[in-house]
């Protein structure tokens, strides 16, 4: 899809202004971190696992080469095949070309954000190939002609009266006085009609949560079903992956597997999680006949060894997006692109340039929720820092932004010069502002006080209150 | 150059060191093959056998599994009739071809019309065994094959398992080790560096192992839970505590 991250200033707003959008994320501001605190107080073992899973993420980072090798030996000798793709074009192509070697005319689709991130919708229509989502937050927002809002609940900025209206509108063979007001009829019909796609298709598309090594196999994680139905049904079955997804062994699996359900929706574990190995075997009743791998990279690799590379851990499992105060506030598709948050503030601006993304990584209060809560402990903090630094360096923020920054730089950098300025200043707005306390408007910090009141200083700082206190030895 | 060259040079580059040596690659070769378990939590993993079943009666029921217990084989028939016409669903049933669900004696209850094979669309209720159980999450783990096939697990709207009391594992590590037991081949471990040999997914490695963990469920919609998604509405163990079944009986013996 095509980014708009450059407009994050301006979604945000609209996002702010949307009431509708406000109670869908109303919803789950509350939800998902009740349930994931519910889930890891149940595990004493959360935080060993936790500490595991980022060893086992920086041990095959370390060595991808190495396991990409062993992978692929291992697809291939269960029959599989592997594509591996530079960049996104050559990820649809790959994927065209195995749908037009068998003459499809209709694909499945499990959710995956690496289809998205290639928009492989968009190039299989307009090559006539209809792509149907089969997960129902991706069947809601293919309706709507929508990007997802959300990496694990992509519909998760609706309300259920905007599900129904998308169904009325494209269902109808219906009848139209049907009632549709609560999720229960909306998932049956999704359902309905859904079936008969799953068995007409003939090829499934599905992402993957790992790449087992050691096997060669692929592993995904659902609780709809939709993604198993996606792949055993037609005849072929195409994974659409990035590279980062590999770990060695399904042992390590298993770690990260205790980890990825308790932190995105708080579950113990996903209904259904399924390992993948090449095509149907000699006397199978079912499964596809045909075990296709397109393996992305798209600027993956030039994370690894640099201060990026922590980036690479990640499970997507959307829990610093759940408990992050932006997010909440604004909701995902504001960020522009397919990877929202905190993880999508880090990672958007590797994949589609700093140029296009740089307000994602200034789009922080810092409060570092994201990283206590991510699984694999990837410092999205410090790394969207690195953005910004990165981004003052290239010279991408506005001039007025640089300036502000080069002046507050030389005061914070000559203490004496600082703390006279502060004296002043302190001073200053503590007498201006002693009646009521607080400031309703204040030259140059509109920004500020358009939203809230800016509280007055004391008078003193705490600075020269300290030093008083030293020469008086302590005590007061 | 073609795209996998230039990827794979491209993670040298990055990590700033040529190919690896051969003795770190014969190394990470021996870490695949042990297979090493990483911390397993002790919440299965400490109990005793009994103990440890009832963690995955609960563990399953947390997540709307239904659990009937039986005491042999003979009764396994009586209780999936009568839980059939406790969901008010006809008497009829896909069973996987599967020789350990011959060895049930399926012609004490006649009215039960029973189809062997894989499942098809208009198949209400289907009937499987499983490899495993595992207690940690309720989980059950099953393989594809010949005599197993996947469809039985995600196309009917009810799906009915049996499971032996002796196939109920601590943990999804023990799970793993039963699919590979129960492979024929050599393992694909280690794999030859120099690309000579047989690599890969041994002989009898399954297509697919389904962890299955209650029926299918969607919050998509304003978060509020659904069952049936897309796969099974209901999900319904027939759990059986006798522990010697007869030959075949299940896929494989449990293990811990």
């Amino acid at each position: 899809m095509d980014a708009t991250s450059h407009a994050f200033p301006a979604n945000a707003r609209a996002g702010l202004a949307d009431p509708t959008l406000q109670r869908a994320l109303g919803l789950a501001r509350t939800g998902f971190p009740a349930r994931r605190q519910q889930a890891i107080e149940r595990l004493p073992e959360f935080e060993e696992l936790r500490e595991e899973g980022r060893a086992i993420k920086d041990h095959t980072l370390a060595h991808l080469d190495f396991y990409l090798e062993l992978y692929e030996r291992n697809v291939i000798a269960s029959g599989g095949q592997v594509h591996w793709a530079r960049n996104a074009a050559e990820a649809r192509e790959a994927v065209l070309g195995i749908c037009r070697a068998v003459g499809a005319r209709i694909v499945t689709k499990g959710k995956s954000m690496v289809a998205e991130e290639i928009a492989l919708n968009d190039h299989l229509e307009a090559n006539g190939i209809t792509p149907v989502e089969t997960d129902l937050g991706e069947y809601i927002i293919q309706l709507r002609h929508e990007p997802p809002s959300h990496i694990i609940a992509p519909a998760i900025h609706l309300m259920k009266e905007q599900v129904a209206d998308a169904f009325r509108a494209a269902h109808t063979e219906l009848d139209p006085g049907r009632p549709l007001d609560d999720p229960r009829a909306l998932c049956d019909e999704a359902r309905t009609i859904l079936r008969p796609h799953f068995l007409a298709a003939d090829v499934g598309i599905t992402g993957a949560n790992f790449l087992i090594a050691e096997t060669g196999s692929s592993i995904i994680v659902t609780n709809e079903g939709n993604g198993d139905l996606t792949q055993t049904l037609p005849r072929v079955h195409i994974v659409v992956t990035s590279l980062e997804k590999i770990v060695p062994t399904l042992e390590d699996a298993a770690t990260l597997l205790r980890l990825l359900a308790r932190s995105a929706t708080g579950q113990e574990f996903s209904s259904y999680t399924t390992v993948s190995t090449g095509p149907r075997r000699p006397g199978d009743l079912d499964g596809p006949e045909q075990y296709h791998v397109v393996l992305l990279d798209n600027g993956r690799t030039d994370l690894l060894g640099g201060e990026f590379q922590d980036m690479l851990r990640c499970l997507r499992c959307a829990a610093c997006l759940n408990h992050c105060p932006v997010y909440a506030a604004v909701g995902g598709h504001a960020y522009g692109w397919v990877y929202p948050g905190p993880m999508g503030a880090v990672l958007t601006p590797a994949l589609v340039g700093l140029h296009e993304a740089g307000h994602l990584p200034n789009a922080s209060t810092f409060c570092g929720r994201c990283e206590s809560v991510c699984p694999v402990k990837i410092p999205l903090p410090r790394m969207m820092r690195h953005w910004r630094a990165r981004e003052f360096a290239q010279a991408l923020s506005p001039p007025t932004y640089r300036w502000g920054l080069r002046l507050w730089a030389m005061l914070a950098t000559r203490p004496a010069l600082y703390h006279a300025f502060a004296e002043i200043a302190g001073r200053a707005l503590g007498w201006a502002g002693r009646g009521r306390g607080r400031f309703r408007f204040l030259p140059f910090a509109a920004g500020w006080t358009q939203v809230r009141d800016l509280p007055a200083p004391e008078g003193r700082s705490f600075h020269s209150l300290w030093a008083e206190r030293q020469r008086s030895g302590g005590k007061r | 150059m073609s795209a996998r060259d230039d990827i794979l040079g491209g993670i040298r580059r990055a990590l700033r060191r040529g190919p690896l040596p051969a003795e770190t690659q014969a190394a990470l070769a021996e870490r695949v093959a042990a297979h090493r378990r990483n911390l397993i939590p002790a919440r299965a993993a400490s109990l005793a056998p009994a103990a440890r079943i009832d963690l995955f009666v609960a563990m399953a029921e947390e997540v709307q599994t239904t659990v009937a217990r039986v005491a042999s084989n003979d009764q396994i028939p009586a209780e999936v009739a009568r839980y059939l016409v406790a969901e008010n669903l006809p008497a009829e049933l896909v069973m996987a071809p599967d020789p350990g669900l011959a060895a049930i004696p399926w012609d004490s209850w006649p009215l039960l019309d029973i189809r062997r094979g894989r499942a098809e669309p208009g198949d209400a209720v289907s009937l499987t065994l499983c490899l495993a159980a595992v207690a940690e999450t309720g989980t059950l783990m099953l393989v594809s094959g010949p005599d197993t096939p996947t469809t039985l697990n995600f196309l009917p709207d009810t799906h009915i398992v049996v499971v032996r009391a002796g196939q109920v594992v601590a943990s999804y590590e023990d799970g793993w080790d039963l699919v590979r037991n129960r492979a024929t081949g050599p393992l694909p471990n280690p794999p030859p560096l120099a690309g000579e040999g047989r690599v890969g997914a041994p002989a009898g490695w399954p297509r697919t192992v389904n962890l299955i963990t209650g029926p299918s469920r969607t919050g998509d919609i304003e978060q509020r839970i659904q069952l049936g998604a897309h796969g099974p509405r209901r999900l319904h163990i027939v759990l059986v505590d006798e522990c010697s079944g007869p030959e075949g009986f299940g896929n494989a013996p449990a293990v811990g």
